[in-house]
């Protein structure tokens, strides 16, 4: 044995007091579904954890009803600073409940509990306080005195950061006063699941949130239902473009949190042993499966050898095993489908020339499991430097000037996020005013912040979650004496959408 | 405009250093010195904290743990530094050196003990057969320590005389001022001239420890020269702190110069050992360090010769940490004991 062969420490799964299974959370209890359940399961052993609910459309319809009337008769009538008192204290039981929260992420989508602990569950509650803080100051959200809230608030959240996108969407929602019907992600509604629980601890009237789990099918008749107002959807482009579609016209309010395949630029002076981590957390954090995550990196020509050799020794370092571990930097991949995805374009980026590096890590033998993995000799042509993999894998291209690098950084259908890396604080600001990405780190990457506004260009979608920014998505402008505001904002909506549908073509 | 009287860019040759000569040039001077650590790429000070942040948080349990107390304790330079040190206060110091723990005869022995030039006779005298090459070291600080505010022929004098009584390290301290002034040459030519008073009759040398007092030189891109400057004028080790300055020894900063000792190692395939010292005082702290050794530059470099940690008070701590591994309970400060 060697010291760097740390002895377990497992993060005691005692704290975890689940249920053998799950119904939908509607109308603030639990119930049965009407469509069949499935199991959500471990990805690091492939054992079952619970059993769980699906919502059929009569289960869909009976939550948008119990939404509604939440809003018209509870939660629309309430003041600003008494729903700010209702987040507050679901932030103050999420940080309360915040080991049990992580076990349960890290237990049921894989992530590293050091990451679990550390990010996602400390953002969730931070989102929360942020967003309870607003919630009385509404008229200083930037649309104007007196905005009104839309309503009932239909949202679909992805599998990566299950809690954390649960959190990004329902805090804005109900701090502007909507009620929320929210899908957790097929694979991931565990911590959902025990958010329920929470709302139930902390009192929120019956019907303003209602948690209903199932496969893509409930989300499509959750974002197509007729009596919502608004769509919040975060997940792959391809459903996003579907959602799009169907909701054209309908005169809901729209917002799309999409896919992306993140420039990370490194430049000849970058703080280099800072810049190394940087590429690390970019694009291994939480296994790749982040939408903003840096999977191309773009190196300057003349330091490329030496950050290839570097990122090498450093991911030699990481250890990849149970998600449970507090020791573990790479857990699992979130289940057999995304592991397959990841294989095949890895694959394809072999048949293509690129040349495949994975670090040599014991795999489990139960499990989803991917080695991190660097491409090089990658070109701007390679489908693994072009789609996003949405895994531990990481494509490395040169480029030899600034300008080059801004126009490779730009070639891509999407535009969620980049980074850059320099010494030079003037090259830094110039090279970021000319990349078309929502978010641009500078000397850093994958840094969330609830003030701080997120989302995308282009095919990465359209919105911004966080920060004032983010209740906008979840209000309309008013004036103050004007009495027909709500029906004129409908109609301007509708306008809007179908010139929007009009631009597209 | 006035020129900078101090730091002329001119070709001022400076004293041989063998590694300078290799890296640099046969042309060694103020100039080529000032372009070469100037062109050291930058330190994100958020980066580098997070990143040592990131490795504080891991989780050392059981097995491991035992095998991190014991590596902890032989990695110590058991140190006195106070103006009211005696012969006794030495003699009891060398005492716990060698045996830490009286109640429990599998306790390792710490890497040496660290006291001022003069206490080095008793500590030679105390240690007797338990000290010399393979044994416990004794380690002198020198050079004016902690301030290093004197002239090199005193520091020269301060060196030679603890060489002289034995001592098997130096721990020296580099001319601050010089250095944050600009005068990068001045500084390597004391460290050269040191170097060289190690040197004993029969050819042998003491090693040498560069105290670089990172707590004065105040930004971690300073931090990162400082280190460069010492190992190119021939430091067998590079360390944080006298223990005089707060802040001491931190873990950024011991990860900024493990990061640079690794550079010198990729580049030379020669390791230069790293000595955290003051401020370390619990187990808890001192695994941080040894995690983001093994992690940064690898395990080999946790050996007496590579890593040392400069403390006083760490070591009644791991021993309270050990005694607890093995009885399963925590004991008292008066179960270990005072030196």
């Amino acid at each position: 044995m060697t010291f760097l062969d740390y002895a377990p420490a497992p993060e005691s799964t005692a704290i975890l007091n689940l249920r053998e299974s799950y119904g939908l959370f509607i109308d603030g209890e639990f119930s049965d579904g009407h469509g069949e359940s499935f199991h959500t399961i471990s990805p690091a052993t492939e054992q079952e954890i619970a059993r769980i609910a699906s919502a059929d459309v009569s289960d869909v319809d009976r939550a948008v009803a119990a939404a509604r009337r939440a809003y018209s008769r509870t939660w629309s009538k309430l003041s600003g600073a008494d729903r700010g008192k209702y987040l507050f204290r679901i932030a103050r039981l999420v940080q309360e409940r915040a080991r049990e929260l992580a076990v349960a992420e890290s237990l049921d989508n894989g992530k590293p509990i050091r990451e679990s602990r550390d990010v996602d569950v400390p953002l969730v509650a931070a989102w929360f306080f942020y967003y309870a803080g607003w919630a009385d100051k509404l008229d200083y959200a930037g649309l104007g005195p007196n905005p009104r809230s839309l309503g009932v608030a239909a949202q679909v959240i992805p599998w990566n950061f299950p809690l954390l996108m649960l959190a990004w969407k329902i805090a804005p929602a109900l701090a502007a006063g909507n009620t929320v019907v929210i899908k957790p992600a097929e694979t991931t509604p565990l911590t959902a699941l025990i958010f329920a629980e929470i709302l139930q601890q902390a009192d929120l009237p019956a019907g303003v949130v209602n948690i209903i789990t199932g496969a893509g099918d409930t989300g499509s008749l959750l974002v197509n239902h007729p009596d919502v107002n608004k769509v919040a959807f975060t997940g792959s482009t391809a459903v996003g473009r579907a959602i799009a579609r169907s909701t054209a016209g309908s005169g809901k309010k729209l917002t799309l949190e999409l896919g992306g395949k993140a420039a990370n630029i490194v430049f000849d002076d970058a703080p280099m042993d800072q810049a190394i981590e940087g590429i690390v957390n970019g694009i291994f954090f939480n296994q790749g499966h982040v939408c903003c995550a840096g999977s191309r990196l773009l190196v300057q020509e003349n330091v490329k050898d030496e950050v290839v050799d570097r990122l090498k020794a450093r991911l030699s370092t990481l250890r990849l095993g149970d998600p449970l571990d507090k020791n573990t930097d790479i857990g699992a991949i979130n289940s057999r489908a995304q592991l397959d995805r990841i294989r095949e374009l890895s694959d394809i980026g072999e048949q293509e020339g690129a040349e495949r590096w994975s670090a040599d890590c014991e795999i489990p033998k139960n499990g989803f499991w991917f080695a991190p993995t660097i491409f090089t000799n990658v070109s701007t042509s390679h489908r693994i430097a072009r789609e996003e993999v949405f895994g531990p894998v990481l494509s490395v291209l040169s480029f030899r000037t600034p300008a080059e690098a801004i126009s490779k950084a730009n070639n891509t259908p999407y535009g969620l996020s980049a980074g850059i890396w320099s010494s030079n604080g003037s090259r830094v600001l110039g090279v970021a005013d000319r990349l078309r990405a929502g978010v641009v780190w500078a000397n850093t990457f994958n840094q969330f912040d609830p003030a701080s506004p997120f989302g995308g260009y282009k095919e990465s979608g359209y919105g911004r979650e966080g920060g004032r920014h983010g209740l906008a998505a979840y209000l309309e402008s008013t004036g103050w004496d004007s009495p027909g505001g709500r029906a004129a904002s409908a109609i301007e909506r509708i306008e809007t959408s179908s010139s929007k549908k009009a631009a597209r073509k | 405009m006035t020129i900078h009287q101090a730091a002329p860019l001119v070709a001022v040759p400076l004293a041989p250093a063998e590694r300078a000569i290799q890296l640099i040039g046969g042309d060694l001077t103020e100039k080529s010195l000032r372009l070469h650590l100037e062109g050291l790429t930058g330190v994100d000070a958020v980066g580098l904290e997070a990143r040592a942040a990131s490795l504080g948080t891991r989780s050392i349990k059981t097995t491991s743990k035992a095998w991190a107390l014991d590596r902890i304790i032989e990695l110590i330079d058991l140190t006195t530094l106070e103006g009211s040190d005696t012969p006794g206060k030495v003699q009891s110091l060398v005492a716990k050196a060698m045996i830490p723990d009286p109640s429990d005869a599998t306790t390792p022995r710490v890497a040496a003990v660290c006291v001022y030039g003069d206490m080095v006779p008793y500590a030679v005298e105390a240690l007797g057969s338990a000290g010399g090459e393979a044994g416990i070291h004794v380690a002198a600080v020198a050079t004016a320590f902690p301030s290093g505010r004197a002239s090199l022929a005193v520091k020269i004098a301060d060196t030679r005389d603890a060489v002289r009584s034995g001592a098997d390290e130096i721990d020296m301290v580099i001319d601050r001022g010089a250095f944050l002034s600009g005068r990068y040459g001045l500084v390597f030519d004391q460290i050269v001239a040191v170097k060289e008073a190690c040197r004993r009759e029969d050819g042998s040398s003491a090693h040498l420890k560069v105290i670089l007092e990172t707590g004065e030189l105040t930004t971690y891109d300073n931090v990162r020269r400082a280190s460069w400057l010492a190992i190119l004028a021939g430091g067998d080790f590079i360390k944080t702190s006298t223990g005089k300055v707060s802040p001491a020894a931190t873990l950024p900063v011991t990860l900024l110069m493990l990061q640079v000792v690794n550079d010198w190692y990729r580049l030379t395939g020669e390791r230069i050992g790293v000595k955290p010292a003051g401020g370390i005082r619990t187990s808890k702290d001192a695994i941080k360090y040894l995690v983001t050794v093994a992690e940064t530059v690898g395990e080999e470099w946790l050996q007496p010769h590579l890593f040392r940690f400069g403390a006083s008070s760490l070591l009644n701590d791991v021993l309270l940490q050990r005694q607890k591994l093995h009885s399963g309970h925590y004991s008292g400060p008066d179960y270990v004991t005072v030196d």
